[in-house]
């Protein structure tokens, strides 16, 4: 019995290096990142362990030293994040979009307007009730930019109307589907989202609602103690064969993701 | 997408929380009674703020340990060469300092109702403190069962803590609770449910247990 | 054998008894009654002499016996939550002695051998108290210290029991027996302590304490008459 405890502890891969990998909730939770890792491997011999965290808290953990690479979808943390020192460089990989999630009946009439800003607007004006991620993730970033396209982030009518959950893409449309409300949400993580009920796509296709994924190696100036040749190894990955996994990756026959890695 | 995780993934996880929780609770355990016992027979100035603060750390809130403990083990922080952080060991250290104080005081409690019937047959025979010690525990067993039994079920139901200090991943660091909150935030709610019944299997288990040992310690006083 | 340097005693509830201070001696042989009213200070008294209570001030000196040569029986007999065998077992095994044929004897003349294997808490408490008394003279001490040892027993054990206080007594071991029982004293003591309100008169002699006893116990012991 004392051999099985300490089995399951330990639970050590004998030999190869393992890289410590922090990917956002959208890229777990539709699924995508349980293909990717198995690819790589696979294909590699290194052992990937995954902590999901959204980009806010990915990148805080790239620079405490706590992982060795970040998965994330938010350009403007990134950019801080590099020039900071705590990551070596942004590689972009793969992106996809955004989309509005809203109750049937779309009750703020989002789905006829011209824009994304303009969808905004409306639930404003509506002051239709919107669940926001709150949590500094790549997907709350874009959700702010579009605010303030109309004006300030409605941080005034937080708890009214404006409910901040500070979770995970998939449990904050757990919170809207059950309390009727909009939200924002990467296409992916919405696709494989089992819990939909009532709820539907109400707004896309705006250019605006453009969403680019980026790997950030953690720099190894800053903390000598990473595994910065596995995360190397992963990135070319990534940038190589892993493209075509991103590419053949498809919920009922919709590919959720595209590459577009440059060499 | 997966509907549903396939027996081995659930074997796992069901194995890992346990070997967690069950790790955690027997080194609590072994420090926290001989601990508790210590208190229980000795006498001290401070002693009574000593008990005070022991008692008052069972309310530790479980996820300010998780906090407090990332801080530490953070490779940021002072402990981070150990390189301890994302590993079922943190998830051990979190849930063991949750539960110690626990242990002990439930512990305490007893021992020392103990050395009160106790105190003057054992120091007029002479025994030395560690004679003490070892007739009070070995007699108050039941009950130090049943704050053992309590530890772990305190223990095998956390998630805050965990899920900061271990990170859920899978296949390594994910268990019963905290792959409840992941599936739970992926919609698959049957699926949470399924695992959510088996740690109220287990947390019954412990329960029942309990009443069992309560009731005999009740019908049998030795 | 013992002396008493300026001893102050205190307890009870909100420490309201207090006894002394008190300078006396007792010799090597003999058995002393402690006596007075309920709350005097008795207990309180007996304890402090064995060491299991600190004084409030001064000293108890012994001389010629270690810590480990005295045995109390208390009042209400404190067993371990055990078989009666255990129990009886404890002061040996604590020394790291194992038990053997001297210890059976004395349990069978305390009439114990078929309540052995029973746990103690199972005895009623007449044998408890006999089990107590077994268990404190298994080690042979050279003084027995006894609180009110038969005060809520029936008149046969007690009878049992006093038999053995007066063969131990008589093969050389020092007695200090805190009892309610006039007539128990009168049997047993070869000297009587009188304690109330704070004050200690004696020992005096047990012949010269009934004969005439002082004014602060005659009303006592003619009431119990």
């Amino acid at each position: 019995m004392k051999a099985v405890l300490v089995w399951w502890l330990l639970a050590m891969p004998a030999g190869a290096e393992t890289l410590r990998l922090a990917l956002s909730t959208s890229v777990e939770n539709s699924g995508l990142a349980g293909v990717l890792i198995a690819s790589y491997e696979a294909a590699t011999g290194d052992e990937v362990r995954a902590i999901i965290a959204g980009s806010g808290r990915g990148l805080a953990l790239g620079a405490a030293g706590d992982v060795d690479a970040v998965i994330s979808h938010a350009p403007e943390l990134e950019s801080a994040a590099v020039a900071s020192g705590s990551f070596s460089h942004r590689a972009a990989f793969m992106f996809n979009d955004f989309v509005l999630i809203g109750p049937e009946d779309d009750p703020a009439g989002i789905s006829g307007a011209a824009s994304a800003a303009e969808a905004f607007a409306r639930l404003r004006a509506a002051q239709a009730r919107f669940l926001s991620r709150g949590d500094e993730s790549g997907t709350h970033e874009a959700e702010k930019r579009l605010w303030l396209a109309s004006g300030a982030v409605p941080r005034s009518a937080s708890g009214r109307w404006y409910l901040e959950t500070g979770t995970g893409m998939g449990a904050t449309l757990n919170t809207a589907v059950a309390l009727g409300g909009y939200t924002i949400s990467d296409r992916a993580t919405w696709a494989s989202f089992a819990n939909k009920r009532g709820h539907r796509i109400v707004f896309e296709g705006d250019p605006a609602l453009f969403n680019q994924y980026a790997f950030l190696p953690v720099s190894g100036e800053k903390h000598p103690f990473v595994a910065s040749a596995a995360a190397a190894r992963f990135e070319a990955w990534l940038l190589g064969d892993g493209q075509s996994v991103i590419e053949a990756f498809e919920i009922a026959g919709v590919r959720l993701f595209t590459p577009n890695a440059r060499d | 997408m997966e509907m549903s995780l396939p027996l081995a993934d659930l074997l796992d996880i069901t194995l890992r929380s346990l070997a967690v929780s069950v790790s955690a609770v027997a080194l609590a355990a072994a420090l926290a009674i001989p601990f508790a016992a210590w208190l229980a027979i000795s006498r001290f100035r401070g002693r009574g703020a000593f008990i005070a603060v022991l008692n008052a750390l069972m309310g530790l809130p479980p996820v300010v340990v998780g906090l407090g403990l990332y801080l530490l083990l953070s490779r940021s922080g002072p402990f981070g060469v150990l390189d301890l952080l994302f590993t079922t060991w943190a998830m051990v250290l979190a849930q063991f300092i949750i539960v110690f104080p626990l242990i002990a005081s439930l512990a305490h409690q007893s021992l020392s109702d103990l050395w009160q019937s106790y105190r003057d047959l054992l120091v007029s025979v002479g025994a030395r403190k560690g004679q003490r010690a070892l007739i009070v525990i070995r007699d108050a067993r039941h009950a130090l069962l049943t704050a053992i039994l309590a530890g772990f079920g305190r223990a095998v139901g956390e998630v805050g803590a965990i899920l900061i200090v271990g990170g859920n991943i899978d296949h390594l660091t994910r268990v019963l609770t905290t792959a409840i909150t992941l599936e739970v935030s992926k919609g698959n709610l049957a699926f949470a449910v399924a695992l959510g019944a088996i740690l109220l299997a287990i947390s019954l288990f412990v329960s029942v247990a309990l009443h069992v040992l309560s009731k005999t310690e009740e019908t049998r006083p030795w | 054998m013992v002396r008493l340097e300026n001893l102050v005693v205190g307890g009870g509830p909100k420490g309201a008894m207090r006894l002394g201070p008190l300078s006396l001696a007792f010799a090597a042989t003999g058995i002393t009654a402690i006596m007075g009213a309920n709350g005097a200070g008795k207990t309180t008294f007996l304890k402090v002499l064995h060491g299991l209570i600190a004084p409030l001030a001064g000293r108890v000196i012994w001389e010629g016996v270690a810590p480990g040569e005295q045995a109390f029986v208390f009042q209400q007999p404190i067993l371990l939550k055990r078989s009666a065998r255990e129990n009886l077992e404890l002061p040996l095994r604590l020394r790291g002695q194992a038990p053997g044929a001297e210890l059976a004897r004395l349990a069978a003349d305390l009439e114990l051998t078929a309540l052995l294997d029973a746990p103690a808490h199972a005895l009623s408490g007449g044998e408890a108290q006999r089990l107590a008394l077994a268990r404190a003279l298994s080690t042979s001490p050279r003084v027995l210290f006894l609180d009110e040892p038969t005060a809520n027993l029936d008149t046969l054990s007690a009878q049992a029991i006093e038999h053995v206080f007066a063969a131990r007594a008589a093969a050389g071991t020092r007695l200090f027996i805190a009892t309610h029982a006039t007539a128990q004293a009168r049997r047993l003591a070869t000297e009587v302590i009188w304690i109330e309100k704070g004050t200690l008169i004696g020992p005096i002699p047990a012949p010269a304490f009934f004969a005439s006893p002082p004014e602060a116990a005659r009303l006592y012991l003619e009431a119990q008459s």
